[in-house]
């Protein structure tokens, strides 16, 4: 499959700020001219960032967030990655990652220039992982940070989980999505244990110009652009 | 049940001289003047029981209400402490003595008041205090430090006060346990937790006697056994009944009014129930779910030209409003009241001389209890009139008089005890202190719902308070139990204790919004403040669109927006609702009418009993389409709306309905018919695509012996189960429970919204990595005992096979309409959920394309 074979069939291509995107409907953007693929708020160890605390979650999120990472590596073959911030769920998760766990990463990030963009949840650098630490990253028209800033275009920013809604036949669908004006984009979290804040939430507030907004829903194996007024809060 | 405490009518009171005379010995003195200066005499069951329980026997109460049954179980402990030594100045305060259990609140406090009379003319020292969720710290550490005499309590602070280290003290002297309403307490998670308590008081106190209060059940073995200690297995409780006094009068109401074809709402009976009202004192008015309440409310105060005091009363109301109708209620200053399941139990309404029941038998089957209310003294028969809302309501309710049904409770569904409850249990019981496993694992077998415990599934779920459980251990270092070196379990931390404390009970609220009264229109998010109407089930509100309308709390409002955990809405007085089906709180219960009533249907010879319109109807109906015979499944398809209907009828209940509303559907939507959702009655079950199903079967796309093929409760029946939305909600519910997902932090509370999301996560990576989970597990165990009903399920569908009556039609038939407005939000996960999506994405399409 060629690039436009996979935009037409899998994802939904958008411009921001006037640079080419592609929504991969597993939740990751891909950046055609630089070869660059955004992956935001991974949350990896949040299973045992709980068990800490006495929740067991299932301890698989890790495992299952970096198959599907591999997946989606594997399929664009982008020569730059940015992990944009809360890589891990917590300041000690990447120590306490398996070393299975690791390799695997570390199979992925191999030939690649891999950037972890500092978060909220893991202000430092990951232990013992290669990669540049950045607090923020500049390329051509965009930036990429982990906490969106009020009337920052060309942004591309996570940290929000942005989830949207809407309501068709008196059912309710609900679906973790990117959201985007044009000019900025709040990415969809990647982790399999994250959940999604609704974008018209007030937490949103200020970001997009209201009748440019546009979610781009993940469905189970395509990107849905839907229109700003047919969202629901 | 205050006034009914002691009251004896003459009548009776002459069996019970003869009865009684040399039992009455056993009351001591001061109680036989009590009794004698009244002109009373005991009941010969109140006195029955009390021998029982002197000879050391565990007691089931079976009677009716207002047969003194809350004497009855308090007799043996006041008899008791009335003859107990004073306790000297500078002893140590004794323990409970006696400890009384409800599923309400509102009735261990209710008991308090009606007790304390009788206490106090009698002139006996005994101290009695309530402890709820609502008791003041203070007064808690006080009933630690000096224990009441009686303790009356719910099963969630039961579960907290064996918990807590000083549980053996606390309890050493318990000598009695009244379980009231235990018909009532036994069905559900709570009953199980239950159980497990009460093993554990056994263990604390020896020889302690259980008095189990019932009404009447069709087989109450299950419930004696559920009294006492299952080691050696299958012992039971004695067992005490009262013949159920009389009668009540139970009359189908008698209307010249038109019967709807369909419908629930009894519009067309309001004007007869309106004359029932003004001919009584004080008419309850029962219905099954929330919606027809709202509504028969409304429709009431529509025609009350005299100004009747009529009242709502429902549990989604918000509370001050709730205590103002109960308070009214108590003062005898209203005419009538509204309400659904929340007033069911034994709590005393005052002067209620009339019933009047809309709805069908299967609410019905309540009405006993219900019924109970109109009379104190059981002598007398009680007044109760059905209203059936609909024509199928109406056949249902002549089977159930024709049938003797409403004497008796369904036999309660005993069903095994559930493992999330048993992991709250064990975290439990490690936070009063160390255990060992396997004289733990006696003591829990010992409780009725986990007789059949194996013991390797105990272990496992030992593991998973411990570790979580996995396959994959990697959280031993934070284990919340630990073994110690004599192999013993405890707690690993005091935090563990306290995190506990913070998530006791069985009872997970659907996420709930509530709901707010603004001024301006449109002005959803922007708005604060204005009247706090109630709350209402986020699911429901999440279908509406800003300027829907719909009735709640007695008003028609129109829906504006919703903005964190709120919904706001404005009035919308003198418009028409556009949502007619807010369903909160539809009973669950499934009905053993349903064969009977479909024997009638098929039987022209028989509709004579019903009225006019009704065999009408079913003359219409084999008209129209067709009526199908006994053994024969009727399938009609037709289009309405932008949708296109499946309805059968295979006359099988709910659950089993419902059951097979989910593999169909999972079929259909195989065979590329794009089901959207389904609805299932007791009589019948709708299905809706987005394709012609019609068409579909004619084209031969499917056929209808392939879709109702009964190889679907296999694999199919496995696979749907595994990414069913209503396993999620269960799962949910399992993680809650069982203290994975915690509903309360210290400090901050998790809101419905955030468990859902939480866990439906959980529940994907689970499936995914680990699927014999012993989560996993008890959640498919409490799906397949609540929703499901297979075994039913699998015998229809060898009756029907090749019996299936296919009628393709051009509008919904006269058959199909109770179903058509039962329509609810079931939804079908799946291809549609894509549809919808793409569509809304075509909308953008077209409007940037038309632009």
């Amino acid at each position: 499959m060629n690039l436009a074979q996979r935009i037409a069939w899998e994802a939904v291509e958008i411009a921001i700020a006037g640079e080419r995107a592609v929504c991969d409907p597993s939740g990751a953007l891909y950046l055609p001219a630089d070869r660059l693929l955004v992956v935001s708020d991974l949350h990896l160890e949040k299973g045992s960032s709980y068990a800490r605390r006495g929740s067991f979650l299932p301890p698989y999120d890790t495992i299952a967030t970096l198959k599907r990472l591999a997946a989606v590596v594997a399929r664009w073959q982008p020569s730059i990655v940015v992990s944009l911030g809360d890589s891990f769920h917590d300041a000690g998760g990447s120590g306490r990652m398996p070393e299975s766990f690791r390799e695997h990463l570390l199979s992925m990030m191999s030939g690649r220039d891999w950037y972890w963009v500092a978060g909220n949840h893991d202000p430092a650098p990951p232990e013992s992982l290669p990669g540049h630490w950045v607090s923020e990253l500049a390329l051509g028209s965009l930036v990429f940070r982990h906490e969106p800033a009020r009337g920052a275009a060309g942004e591309i920013a996570g940290h929000l989980h942005p989830g949207a809604r809407i309501v068709q036949r008196g059912r309710s669908v609900r679906r973790a999505c990117f959201a985007s004006d044009g000019l900025r984009m709040v990415m969809p979290a990647f982790g399999s244990l994250t959940g999604t804040l609704n974008v018209l939430d007030r937490a949103f507030a200020g970001l997009f110009s209201r009748d440019m907004l546009t979610a781009y829903m993940l469905g189970r194996d395509r990107v849905y652009p839907i229109a700003g007024e047919l969202l629901r809060a | 049940m205050a006034a009914g405490l002691f009251c004896i009518s003459s009548s009776s009171l002459e069996q019970t001289d003869l009865i009684a005379g040399d039992r009455a010995a056993l009351l001591p003195a001061p109680f036989r003047e009590w009794f004698a200066a009244r002109g009373w005499a005991p009941r010969p069951h109140q006195l029955e029981l009390l021998n029982r329980t002197r000879e050391g026997r565990s007691v089931l109460l079976i009677a009716p209400t207002g047969a003194g049954k809350t004497l009855a179980g308090f007799l043996p402990s006041l008899t008791d402490l009335a003859v107990r030594p004073m306790r000297k100045p500078g002893e140590a305060h004794r323990g409970i003595h006696t400890l009384y259990i409800s599923p309400l609140k509102a009735l261990a406090v209710d008991i308090q008041r009606n007790l304390m009379k009788p206490v106090e003319e009698i002139g006996l020292d005994i101290r009695i205090e309530t402890r709820t969720g609502d008791t003041p710290a203070h007064r808690r550490q006080r009933q630690k430090y000096a224990p009441p005499d009686i303790l009356l309590t719910t099963p969630e602070q039961l579960a907290l006060l064996i918990a807590s280290s000083d549980a053996d003290k606390f309890f050493s002297g318990l000598k009695y346990i009244v379980l009231d309403e235990l018909h009532s307490l036994v069905t559900s998670k709570r009953g199980h937790l239950l159980a497990l308590g009460l093993a554990r008081l056994r263990r604390l106190a020896r020889g302690t006697i259980s008095i189990g209060l019932s009404a009447t059940v069709a087989e109450p073995d299950g419930l004696r056994r559920w009294l006492v200690d299952q080691n050696p297995p299958d012992m039971m409780a004695d067992i005490v009944t009262v013949a159920g006094g009389a009668k009540p009068e139970i009359t189908i109401l008698d209307t010249e009014a038109h019967v709807p074809w369909s419908g629930h709402s009894a519009r067309y009976a309001i004007p007869s129930v309106y004359e029932a009202i003004k001919r009584h004192k004080t008419t309850l008015l029962f219905v099954n779910t929330r919606s027809q309440a709202e509504m028969l409310f409304r429709e009431l105060w529509h025609i009350n030209e005299d100004n009747l005091p009529i009242a709502l009363h429902h549990g989604s109301l918000d509370v001050a409003q709730r205590r103002k109708v109960e308070k009214a209620m108590e003062t005898n200053s209203l005419r009538a009241i509204v309400a659904t399941s929340t007033l069911d139990l034994g709590i005393d309404w005052g002067d209620v001389d009339l019933v009047v029941h809309v709805g069908a038998p299967k609410g019905a089957s309540r009405l006993a209890q219900r019924i109970g209310r109109s009379n104190h003294r059981m002598d007398e028969p009680s007044q109760a009139i059905l209203v059936p809302a609909n024509r199928f309501e109406v056949m249902e309710c002549r089977a159930a008089l024709e049938a003797n049904y409403l004497g008796a409770q369904d036999t309660p569904p005993l069903g095994e005890g559930s493992l999330d409850v048993l992991a709250q249990h064990v975290l439990g019981r490690a936070c009063a202190g160390p255990f060992d496993e396997d004289e733990f694992y006696e003591e829990v077998k010992s409780a009725a719902p986990y007789a059949g415990l194996g013991r390797a599934t105990f272990a496992r779920v030992v593991e998973f308070v411990a570790t979580g459980g996995y396959a994959l251990k990697t959280y031993e270092r934070y284990a919340k139990i630990r073994r110690m070196k004599d192999g013993r379990w405890r707690i690993s931390h005091p935090n563990v204790a306290q995190q506990y404390r913070l998530n006791v009970g069985t009872i997970v609220e659907a996420p709930m919004l509530n709901v707010r009264l603004t001024r301006k229109q449109g002005a959803g998010g922007n708005v604060r403040g204005g009247l706090l109407l109630g709350q209402v089930e986020e699911y429901f509100l999440e279908t509406l669109a800003p300027g829907d309308t719909f009735i709640f709390s007695g008003r028609v409002l129109r829906f504006e927006g919703i903005r964190e955990n709120e919904a706001f809405v404005t009035n919308a007085a003198g418009q028409d609702a556009m949502v007619p089906s807010y369903a909160g709180g539809k009973f669950p219960l499934s009905t053993y009418l349903a064969a009977e009533v479909r024997a009638m249907l098929a039987d022209p010879s028989r509709w004579k009993a019903l009225p006019n319109q009704v065999s009408d109807w079913l003359r219409i109906q084999q008209d129209k389409s067709v009526l199908p015979r006994k053994e024969d499944l009727l399938v009609e398809t037709f289009p309405r709306g932008n949708r296109f209907y499946m309805v059968a009828y295979p006359f099988e209940g709910r659950l089993a309905h419902q059951t097979l509303g989910m593999l169909l559907t999972r079929r259909m939507e195989r065979f590329g018919a794009r089901p959207l959702g389904f609805v299932a009655t007791d009589y019948a079950l709708a299905i809706w695509a987005l394709e012609d199903l019609g068409h579909m079967i004619r084209r031969q796309k499917f056929s209808l012996g392939a879709l109702f093929d009964e190889d679907m409760l296999g694999e199919d029946l496995e696979s749907w189960l595994a990414d069913s939305w209503l396993l999620k909600r269960t799962f949910r519910n399992c993680a809650v429970i069982s203290g994975l997902v915690e509903r309360n932090h210290p400090g901050k509370e998790k809101t419905g919204r955030q468990v859902t999301v939480s866990a439906d996560l959980i529940y994907d990576v689970l499936r995914t990595h680990e699927p014999d989970h012993i989560l996993l597990q008890a959640t498919w165990h409490d799906a397949a005992t609540g929703l499901l009903d297979v075994a039913r399920l699998g015998e229809m569908l060898s009756r029907i096979r090749g019996r299936i009556m296919h009628k393709d039609l051009e509008r919904i038939s006269p058959l199909a309409v109770p179903i058509m407005l039962e329509i609810g939000r079931e939804q079908v996960p799946g291809s549609a959920n894509e549809s919808l999506l793409g569509e809304a994405a075509e909308s953008l399409i077209e409007e940037a394309m038309g632009a």
